[in-house]
């Protein structure tokens, strides 16, 4: 015989279910608490993971091999200075094809509406260098030879004023950044991060002009271009051992990895969405605890009466157990439904880059059948108080 | 459909061993100072088969006794045998095995109140290995029809009189092909016509399949359904009587009382 057909005609009654579905009442709580904790869970880490992923938005637009910067820069919010001149030393190396200095730094922006102020972070570059990885973008910073020229970046926060759309309405906007005037020569879609609101590329120049006091010939962040075929690991290596203490050699994922660990060890802020998501769970674990343990114990002469017919306590067992399994993954569907459309909202919202993920929604489709696995195993303590010599 | 689904559980009504022997069987509950006797050296045989009715005055330890003959209890002192199997010492999955060739019908009827009738008999049935899952559930909406309930195959318990529950609860314990019945007092919830039909149907069916029943009822109305009706006292047997002279005693005793 077929396995499956098997399988089909040994089924027994589905007892799990039927207890579960003939107490709709008892159900909807059930569910209605297990997607609760889920969907709890779905937003603390979706911002967790939001966190990270926009504090290296900016990280990610560059085309680089290696990066040099100041031992002294724990993170995109306090870039330290360093000697350019590194950066040109480490154009000595055969396997270095070429380099771009990037000014690096938060400046006040004015919003042209509201006149309010708010800080943004603004890059200066040279606009002729390949700096970027969208060649989109690399074209479109030949409009920054012009002085006083700025590339703004149309996902910021709105507190920065409706920059992008009075753009695309064909109006010059034009604001100011620490006290001097700039125009507005082009927008590019880069999005807010937990570290700044907005973005502002311009040229080395311009920046310069905005900071008269940067100390001559120092810069923020050294892009290294390297050959086809280098590797960047035993590059770095080498640069690390031939220039001076004064700076510090990452890759490029060494560098979006370092502002990710400022972010989740230096702040608070992954402990404390991580404790959100394990509150979450705690929640989860205890409502399905009381439902559970209360529906075994409603039950209790029932299942002493399927003892005193030959039912084996195991197979009591697997009724609750199952009974777990199928509120996990009857809890779980609604939780990731609405976390979607929470995410969507969120997005909306706040410009951060949140999105469902097969990973995060593997991570707490885990979480839940932990929580209702476990919860089943404590209930079933319970059965073992399931006397069938009682039931007489 | 006059008998039971499976013509092979007939065979266990032939002349064998006797289904249940007991000899100085006592037994204790609590502990220390508190600890009370129930029975006391009980000696007892039951041929397979037979229907047996035992009666007495409530906490003479008749409950015990079925408790102790149903493998639901550990023995403490004494000897039961089961078809055959020593209780005495058995571990705790040879009685639950052992339990699954014995049907029990309780008190209160104990149908799981989330299944419907039929699939409270199937709970029955699918403790019967190598059977379809379609085989066994047409065991039990055979068995629902042969105590009178098959229209109400889908209802919940919920929606059935006692005496329907009742009949229910007899068809979930026939449909596990048991070699024999414990019933403690089954028509004790029920009104007493209802009550005698509900036994009338017992008996029948288990007198079928050759099955032995052994009843714990106060019930006058329904002693001469017995083969044999035992009387217990301060855990002791004391008086075992063949059916017709009890029955006789006790129709004389109720119409004396009923005049």
């Amino acid at each position: 015989m077929n396995p499956l057909l098997a399988i089909w005609s040994g089924r027994r009654i589905p007892l799990a279910w039927l207890l579960l579905t003939r107490q709709p009442v008892r159900l909807a709580v059930a569910l209605a608490g297990i997607s609760f904790a889920g969907i709890l869970m779905f937003m603390q880490l979706g911002f967790r993971d939001a966190l990270f992923d926009a504090s290296v938005t900016v990280h990610k637009m560059f085309n680089t091999d290696l990066v040099l910067m100041s031992p002294r820069t724990k993170s995109s919010i306090s870039m330290a200075g360093f000697p350019r001149r590194r950066l040109v030393q480490a154009l000595a190396d055969p396997q270095v094809q070429g380099i771009s200095p990037v000014h690096w730094n938060l400046l006040l922006w004015r919003n042209p509406e509201t006149r309010g102020t708010r800080s943004i972070l603004t890059l200066g570059f040279e606009p002729s260098d390949p700096l970027f990885n969208d060649p989109a973008l690399t074209a479109k910073a030949s409009l920054l030879t012009q002085k006083g020229r700025v590339l703004f970046d149309e996902r910021s926060r709105n507190e920065f004023g409706p920059v992008a759309s009075w753009f695309r309405q064909g109006r010059t906007v034009e604001s100011e950044v620490s006290g001097k005037r700039l125009r507005v020569a082009g927008l590019f879609a880069v999005g807010p991060s937990f570290g700044a609101d907005g973005n502002l590329l311009t040229s080395s120049e311009t920046f310069l002009s905005l900071l008269p006091n940067t100390p001559p010939g120092s810069i923020e962040l050294g892009l290294i271009r390297l050959r086809p075929g280098a590797d960047p690991e035993a590059v770095a290596k080498r640069l690390r051992r031939n220039l001076p203490q004064d700076v510090i050699v990452y890759t490029r994922n060494g560098f979006i990895e370092m502002e990710k660990d400022y972010w989740r060890s230096s702040t608070a802020i992954g402990f404390i969405f991580t404790l959100g998501a394990g509150m979450g769970f705690v929640v989860g674990c205890v409502i399905v605890y009381q439902i559970l343990y209360s529906d075994v114990s409603d039950h209790l002469p029932e299942y002493a009466t399927l003892m005193a017919m030959g039912y084996k306590l195991t197979s009591l067992l697997g009724v609750v157990a199952r009974e777990g399994f199928l509120l996990a993954v009857l809890g779980y569907l609604p939780a990731y439904g609405a976390g979607v459309v929470l995410y969507g909202v969120i997005k909306g919202a706040t410009k951060l880059p949140v999105q469902m993920d097969p990973d995060r929604a593997l991570v707490v489709f885990t979480m839940i059948l932990v929580m209702c696995m476990g919860s089943a195993a404590l209930a079933m303590r319970r059965l073992g108080d399931a006397d069938p010599a009682e039931i007489f | 459909m006059q008998s039971g689904p499976d013509q092979a559980a007939i065979q266990f009504g032939r002349p064998g061993p006797p289904a249940i022997e007991i000899a100085g069987l006592s037994h204790w509950y609590g502990e220390g100072k508190m600890r009370r006797q129930v029975l006391e050296g009980v000696d007892l045989s039951i041929a397979s088969g037979e229907v047996v009715l035992l009666t007495g005055p409530s906490g003479c330890g008749k409950t015990t006794l079925l408790t102790l003959v149903g493998a639901l209890r550990q023995v403490q002192a004494g000897q039961v045998k089961v078809f055959g199997q020593e209780l005495a010492g058995s571990s705790r999955a040879e009685r639950q095995q052992l339990r699954r060739s014995i049907g029990m019908i309780f008190q209160g009827h104990n149908l799981l109140r989330c299944l419907s009738a039929e699939q409270n008999v199937q709970m029955g049935a699918d403790l019967l290995p190598g059977l379809s899952s379609r085989a066994r559930r047409d065991q039990a909406r055979e068995w629902l029809r042969a105590v009178g309930l098959g229209d109400q195959l889908h209802k919940l318990p919920h929606d059935l009189s006692g005496g329907q529950k009742q009949r229910v609860a007899i068809a979930r314990a026939l449909a596990t092909h048991p070699r024999l019945l414990l019933a403690d007092e089954p028509t004790a919830a029920l009104d007493s016509r209802t009550g005698r039909d509900v036994v009338v149907l017992l008996h029948g069916l288990a007198k079928e399949q050759g099955c032995g029943v052994l009843m714990v009822t106060h019930d006058p109305r329904i002693l001469d359904l017995a083969d044999r009706v035992l009387r217990m006292e301060d855990g002791r047997v004391v008086d075992t009587a063949s059916a017709d002279s009890v029955t006789a005693g006790t129709l004389a005793a109720t119409e004396a009382g009923s005049s």
